[in-house]
């Protein structure tokens, strides 16, 4: 069986350039319309719709605005949901993945401005704060950010605005590393990845986004919740610093000149 | 004096057995249950020898012989739960792997299935790496 598996496994349909993951939990409402926004802004990606183990029909609207659908037994969280994305699209070939929030509080007209900057880096951050759009926050939530924000554009030694921004892409170079390692802690997913982005090599860059209202769920703005999330914002920086370095184990090229 | 000899006696190889007939009915994993036996084993000496903790104990320089025994099981039951949690979180992140390569997987099964109904479908070949 194993041993003439090779000949006889039927090739998997060709795949676009770009692959666009919307990781979803119970989004139901929205799923669709961004999807279909997302299709209609980038007719020649790929949609993928990583369903997190929600509980209501957001892998059926998904389907029926045309996505595809990977759909978790559990719930994994945004990190756990993207690096089954990233090991999917390095397994497929993908030369780009790009993250966008199944909640349409980001713009997929976005997207063309995120992939001109992949010519000369290999980790894009669509940033909310950076001039274009209006995103507030307050308290300590804010504090936290900018804090956030200084340390990590100090250690990455780019200017970074909005480094919890999940509105990112990546290349083939930064897919080879997260399809193997890729923090699924909480905050994991956007801070402790640009480090580890960082301190692999990588590089890193920032293109700024509009955020839009988002059209179902809240921003949490309780000041409890923020100080705790300032508390864990410092404890992922000081975890992602202490661990050791990453290393890209593989970087699959294509060898085509575009 | 007998009397408590006698009990924490009882106590230690009621333990013992315990361990022993979790390990017969592997309901215990071996690697944990090398431990436990040691512990009930040590229990059970103690239970017999009494002085050996007392000497123990002025030996190191604490004036309770109990406080001592406190603060082994102590550090006994810490480096056990650490040690639980590890391997908790190893198994986490098993299952979690387990979880996206199914969903991996049901992708790949979709495709072929796509592929399988349009029979006649038109020539598309491109391997895929992996």
């Amino acid at each position: 069986m194993i041993g003439a598996a090779t000949a006889g496994v039927p090739t998997l349909r060709p795949v676009a350039d770009l692959l666009v993951v919307l990781p979803a939990l119970n989004e139901e409402d929205s799923v669709g319309r961004v999807v279909d926004e997302v299709r209609r802004a980038r007719p020649d990606a790929d949609v993928l719709v990583i369903d997190d183990g929600s509980t209501d029909a957001t892998a059926a609207r998904a389907r029926d605005a045309g996505a595809r659908v990977m759909v978790l037994p559990f719930n994994l969280g945004v990190g756990g949901a993207m690096r089954a994305a990233y090991r999917y699209a390095h397994d497929r070939g993908y030369r780009y993945v790009v993250q966008v929030d199944a909640d349409g509080q980001h713009d997929p007209a976005d997207l063309r401005r995120l992939q001109e900057r992949m010519s000369d880096t290999d980790v894009v951050v669509g940033a909310r704060f950076a001039g274009i759009g209006e995103y507030e926050a307050r308290g300590p939530r804010r504090w936290a950010m900018r804090l956030l924000a200084a340390v990590l554009s100090r250690l990455t030694s780019v200017p970074l605005t909005d480094p919890t921004s999940g509105f990112r892409m990546v290349n083939q170079r930064a897919l080879s590393l997260f399809a193997v390692e890729f923090p699924e802690e909480y905050l994991g997913d956007t801070v402790e990845a640009l480090v580890l982005a960082h301190r692999a090599g990588l590089r890193i860059g920032q293109v700024p986004v509009a955020m839009r209202e988002r059209t179902t769920g809240q921003a949490t703005q309780n000041v409890f919740r923020s100080s705790a999330y300032l508390l864990r914002v410092v404890a992922a920086i000081g975890l992602a610093v202490a661990r050791r370095a990453p290393e890209i184990v593989s970087a699959p090229e294509r060898h085509e000149v575009k | 004096m007998a009397r408590l000899t006698i009990v924490t006696i009882v106590i230690a190889v009621v333990a013992f057995a315990f361990v022993f007939e979790l390990l017969r009915r592997r309901r215990l994993r071996e690697k944990y249950a090398v431990l436990w036996v040691v512990v009930a084993g040590l229990t059970v000496i103690l239970s017999i020898f009494p002085s050996l903790l007392v000497r123990s104990a002025a030996l190191i320089g604490v004036a309770t012989p109990s406080n001592l025994l406190f603060l082994v099981s102590l550090l006994i039951l810490f480096a056990v739960s650490l040690q639980l949690s590890g391997e908790v979180g190893e198994l986490e992140e098993q299952s979690r792997r387990l979880a996206e390569q199914v969903g991996a997987l049901q992708l790949r099964l979709e495709d072929l299935e796509a592929q399988a109904t349009d029979t006649g479908g038109s020539d598309e070949t491109r391997d895929t790496p992996g």
